[in-house]
């Protein structure tokens, strides 16, 4: 054995000055900040914005002034649209397109999703394939759906269809990769079949990971049906803004805006709740 | 019950073309009701031994039996606990115990029994409804031990249980471990480096080298099966102890020469 020369001993620090990382609250990384603060900082995100937009469109600044409606003018046609019964009924059909083109979708993907994730044999099969028509933006089907299934809810709905599934099939395929290897090994050392560990370790495991992905993909479906109803519809959020452009209502268009926005706010809290309810062990 | 490996090989393909030998020409067995460990350094093949024979795993060449039956895969008569627990985070301490029944069909009302007998045995009666986020490291152990045990298979494998614990709860775990295998009666192989943790626990120990993996002696405990810390002071303790640590240790003079 070679000894080994001792390393040089440093002098102790004394004449070094050491700095220590100064405390805050604002910038704390990877932490909470107090109560308090959160409530502060969402009301400013809030109302800073209406507030710009309350100062610019009463200052005058902008002309023609019917390009930029005032706050008040847009509640006042949201008012309007609502109690004519015309923002419930377009609510109701854009709710139901959205809806059933991601039901679809979901009812397509979760299975499929765990399937590419769980067997390397069935995503080297179908993950060609979807790599590519994931890269063609949905709205470039319109025309194709149209001419195929004519004017009815079916395209629409199959545009949202279209829309979200890749997406969201790719998304779970990667949740599966995060489930722990020994996990399963442990549930075959159990006498776990492999459709056992399908349907009672692999979807449990990733079961959040799905409703966040549904969160995600969601707001894509969200923006297909505006999409698809700006090109061909009679009602409908989307349709009620281009009509309003036609007859250059801009403040319909900001109120339709604004319901879109809302409903795509609830909905997202929605599936927040669901995590949180049916998914207590992750947190 | 009778276990054999039966001159088991296990090579691993690398890139540059010669493959590692991470077991050769192993050869072991365990008998029913009996406690064996396999000691050896990092990298001596421990942890790829166990998944052969648990079936994880395929052999190079041999094979491994289980009362004269070849293994080609697991099975729920050779119950495995690793080091990092894995539990099933979204069930309860009970479903987790339950598990392996669930799994097998058996009715729920006969799935509750027997996981509440083998929590009591682990003494755990008292967090049936817990989280395994709620538990600590030694009680998230006793709860996969509790588990594996419940589908009562013929061996229980395991694979360093006791190696993310520190030295006061493992030192716990080990006399209960002993516990349950007297109440149990079931027969157990566990690999650990944790040369102490061997003599303690098992009446045979598999020392194994490493580059390439083989048995390098096998010894006899000769030790009471009724132990507690107190033995670790006895001088046979101390001279098992030193004999395997001398084993472990010659190899090594050798490599770093
Ligand atoms: N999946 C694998 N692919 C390639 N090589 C592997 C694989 N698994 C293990 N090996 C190699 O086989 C040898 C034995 O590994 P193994 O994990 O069985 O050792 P071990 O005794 O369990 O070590 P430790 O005490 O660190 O857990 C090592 O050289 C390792 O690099
Ligand atoms: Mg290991």
């Amino acid at each position: 054995m070679t000894s080994i020369e001792p390393l040089p001993i440093p002098n102790k620090g004394g004449d070094r000055t050491y700095q220590m990382l100064p405390p805050t609250v604002f910038w704390r990384i990877a932490e909470g900040i107090p109560r308090r603060l959160v409530l502060i900082l969402v009301a400013l995100s809030i109302f800073v914005p209406l507030l710009l937009w309350w100062m610019v469109s009463t200052s005058g600044v902008v002309q023609p002034a019917y390009l930029l409606p005032t706050p008040g003018q847009v509640l006042g046609s949201l008012q309007r649209l609502w109690t004519e019964g015309i923002l419930p009924a377009d609510i109701a059909y854009s709710l139901f397109r959205v809806l059933s083109g991601f039901l679809l979708a979901a009812i397509v993907s979760i299975p499929v999703g765990l399937l590419m994730g769980s067997f390397a044999s069935i995503q080297a099969l179908l993950e060609p394939i979807i790599g590519i028509v994931r890269y063609m933006p949905a709205p470039a089907f319109i025309p194709l759906l149209i001419l195929y299934f004519g004017l009815g809810e079916l395209p629409k709905i199959l545009l949202i269809f279209i829309g979200t599934l890749f997406f969201n099939t790719l998304m779970i395929m990667d949740a599966v990769k995060f489930v722990p290897k020994e996990l399963i090994e442990t549930t075959y050392t159990l006498g776990g079949r492999r459709p056992q560990i399908l349907t009672q370790v692999i979807f449990p495991h990733i079961l959040p990971s799905i409703i966040d992905a549904c969160r995600v993909n969601m707001a894509a479906s969200w923006n297909l049906v505006i999409v698809a109803e700006l090109v061909a519809a009679n009602e409908g959020l989307g349709k009620r803004i281009s009509l309003a452009q036609r007859f250059l209502r801009t403040d319909e268009i900001f109120a339709g805006l604004i319901v879109i926005g809302l409903i795509g706010l609830a909905i997202d809290l929605l599936f927040r709740l669901l995590l949180k309810l049916s998914c207590r062990w992750a947190r | 019950m009778h276990l054999e490996a039966i001159q088991l090989n296990k090579h691993f393909p690398t890139r540059n073309g010669s493959p590692i030998v991470a077991l050769k020409d192993i050869n072991l067995h365990v008998e029913g009701g009996e406690f064996v460990c396999a000691v050896g350094a990092s990298g001596s093949g421990k942890s790829t031994l166990l998944r052969l024979i648990a079936g994880l795993d395929r052999p190079t060449s041999g094979e491994v039996r289980v009362d004269g039956v070849r293994v080609t895969g697991p099975g729920a008569d050779r119950g495995m606990v690793f080091q990092n627990y894995s539990l099933y985070p979204w069930m309860t301490v009970m479903e987790n115990v339950a598990f392996g029944l669930k799994l097998r069909g058996m009715a729920a009302q006969q799935q509750q029994q027997a996981a509440a007998y083998y929590l009591e045995v682990v003494g755990l009666t008292k967090f049936a409804k817990s989280l395994p986020k709620e538990l600590s490291g030694g009680m998230k152990q006793r709860v996969a031990i509790a588990r594996a045990l419940a589908s009562q298979p013929k061996i229980l494998l395991m694979d360093e249980p006791f190696g993310a614990l520190d030295v006061q709860t493992k030192e716990i775990m080990q006399q209960f471990l002993l516990e349950v295998w007297r109440r149990t009666q079931t027969s157990i192989f566990m690999i650990t480096h944790d040369v102490e943790e061997a003599v303690f626990l098992a009446q045979r120990i598999y020392v194994l080298t490493a580059h390439p993996g083989t048995v390098q002696r096998e010894i006899l405990i000769d030790l009471p099966s009724e132990r507690d810390y107190h033995i670790k002071r006895q001088p046979r303790f101390q001279d098992h102890k030193e004999e395997i640590m001398d084993l472990l240790r010659g190899r090594e003079a050798v490599v770093l020469a």
